[in-house]
């Protein structure tokens, strides 16, 4: 009996025509993960007692009283708090803590009955692009063990790539859940800021943190958006919004649809193959009864520094919470009250992370807000008018994820600069504001490359419905990788 | 474009209250020198007359009721503090 290569459809055919149980499922997950994750490490604390006790709970409900992901083994990103499982957000900061109450969707998973299985590692606080800048481990990509799963959801999208899980949640600030998508080959969705509740979300930088589902296919991802979306009264910034049925809206017709290519994506910088991957792509959906024509986001190239500059100063000010006294990591050297804050900070942060609340605290700081801080907010105007403008005639954008596919280990991380540039083409849409799915579209020596698409805002309807008329059209995303050779399925 | 010196960086570092050494300070000076020198591409841009955005979403003023709701337990909430003593949180010495 395999798992690993089953849509959540398929998996509750087989506990419908009792092939499998929810037990047995979550017993399979521990399993796989047991085997395959000494080498893909995206794991740090998993619940294994916790989760087979649900699972057998779950057994006895109804079938009629079950909806469509009832029973299914999911991950977390370890930036979402869980009650009673370990949440660090990858940072020495926060070892062992505790949460005593978790976030809103990781309630809203817990009430459409799906299996928590454990917390996935990332960059610190969300901070990077490889995974390299968790304190615990690096998570490799199950397509190639000496390359990153990009980040930082970087273990969020490999453990679906390895298949240890079919469901992760990530979150995304400036790529966090589409670049690791896209470097592991699966299916990765940015929602519309105030889609989802980030109360729990450890923040980053609140004004373009967003949380999301990572699957293997686009059916999938749209049912586990279904579970997690809506209003809260806990974050004020979740938007009041109805929320459709995002499964619903693959209904396989993209005829007359209108796309924008816009030419910044193909520009200096991004490789041969994405461009190619995504030419391909647009001919795909041409047959389908598409059409499409190049844009200009005139303001993309202003982007990162947009990014970098509101992202830090969002974060010096949020990080600022980590201060030995209520919870966390407490420094043993400390002789007044300032050496506590400042060795507890300076012991328990990693470098990235100290690196941007410098820079966050020095943009923010008198005589430079002006000239960093506001100003950057300022470009933000622009570039959001960028998309409002081309969303005026063209249904979505269409561009590579990512400008390579995954890098080696070690290769980027002493260069701060280069690293970031991995972003260029996911930062403007959190600026934006606006949905945004990676899917995959190719290879380049044997590494996937992912199609972004990037809709109005709340339109993550059309969205849906065009990565699933891409993904029935090509096989892309039945490919598995290296790990799955010789492992149990 | 202002050169960030060393003294600055551990200014900085002061008021995000982190420690660092000299050679970290010097570290951290090239390192934000070459980003902040990279954000100045921002100036290339005419701003005077736009906007800054705050936030995407065309939201004000979320209000809710005014109505008190009982907090979390105090037990719980010491769950994770290191040292505590009859309900209290210890913290170093503040005053000599």
């Amino acid at each position: 009996m395999s798992l690993a290569d089953k849509t959540a459809a398929q998996l509750q055919e087989m506990i419908h025509t009792k092939e499998t149980t929810i037990a047995e499922m979550a017993e399979k997950a521990f399993g796989r993960i047991a085997e395959l994750d000494s080498d893909v490490d995206a794991f740090l604390a998993l619940d294994q007692e916790g989760a087979l006790k649900k699972a057998a709970q779950l057994d006895e409900v109804a079938m009629d009283e079950r909806g469509p992901l009832f029973g299914l083994p999911i991950g977390v990103k370890d930036n979402i708090v869980t009650e009673g499982i370990e949440t660090t957000a990858s940072s020495r900061i926060l070892e062992g803590f505790n949460p005593i109450y978790n976030a809103t969707v990781v309630e809203k998973l817990n009430a459409a009955g799906m299996v928590i299985v454990g917390k996935l590692n990332m960059d610190e606080f969300a901070m990077g692009s490889s995974n390299e800048n968790s304190y615990y481990k690096n998570t490799k990509n199950p397509w190639n063990l000496e390359t990153v799963p990009g980040g930082s959801s970087g273990g969020s999208a490999a453990a679906v790539a390895a298949g240890e899980v079919p469901f992760t949640l990530g979150s995304d600030t400036g790529g966090s859940i589409r670049q690791p998508a896209a470097f592991c080959g699966v299916v990765g969705m940015k929602p519309t800021y105030g889609r989802v509740s980030r109360f729990g979300l450890i923040a980053y930088a609140s004004s373009l943190d967003q949380i999301g589902p990572i699957t293997r296919t686009v059916k999938d991802n749209a049912l586990l958006l279904n579970v997690i979306s809506g209003h809260d009264e806990k974050d004020s910034t979740s938007a009041n919004v109805e929320v459709p049925d995002f499964a619903a809206a693959l209904t396989g017709d993209i005829n007359g649809l209108r796309i924008g290519v816009p030419k910044e994506y193909f520009a200096e910088g991004v490789g041969e193959a994405a461009k190619q991957a995504v030419r391909d792509a647009l001919k795909v959906l041409e047959e389908k009864g598409a059409t499409w024509e190049e844009i200009s986001l005139p303001h993309s190239k202003y982007a990162l520094a947009t990014y970098y500059l509101i992202a830090s100063s969002e974060a010096s000010s949020n990080l600022s919470r980590f201060d030995g006294i209520r919870y966390g990591y407490r420094t043993e050297k400390a002789g007044n009250l300032l050496e506590f804050y400042m060795n507890t900070r300076s012991e328990g942060f990693g470098d990235e992370v100290k690196r941007r609340i410098m820079l966050g605290t020095y943009a923010l700081s008198s005589g430079y807000y002006d000239a960093y801080y506001k100003k950057a907010q300022k470009v933000r105007t622009l570039i959001k008018q960028d998309f409002d403008k081309a969303f005026e005639k063209y249904d979505v954008i269409i561009g590579p994820t990512t400008p390579t596919p995954a890098f080696k280990i070690g290769e980027k991380i002493d260069d701060p600069l280069t690293m970031y540039a991995n972003d260029i083409l996911t930062i403007p849409v959190n600026l934006a504001g606006v949905p945004a799915i990676s899917i995959p579209c190719g290879f380049e020596n044997g590494l996937p490359l992912g199609l972004q698409i990037i809709g109005k805002y709340f339109d993550e309807e059309t969205v849906y419905r065009v990565a699933d008329v891409f993904e029935q059209a090509t096989d892309f995303h039945k490919k598995t990788p290296q790990v799955w050779e010789g492992a149990a399925k | 474009m202002a050169k960030i010196t060393k003294e600055e960086v551990i200014e900085v570092a002061h008021l995000a209250r982190l420690a660092i050494t000299d050679d970290e300070a010097v570290h951290f000076a090239d390192q934000l020198q070459a980003i902040t020198n990279a954000m100045e591409l921002l100036n290339e841009l005419d701003t005077e007359n736009v906007e800054p955005t705050t936030h995407v979403l065309s939201m004000v003023n979320v209000l809710r009721e005014d109505k008190a709701e009982a907090g979390l337990d105090r037990e719980l909430v010491l769950k994770n503090v290191k040292e505590h003593e009859a309900g209290q949180i210890k913290v170093p010495t503040i005053l000599d």
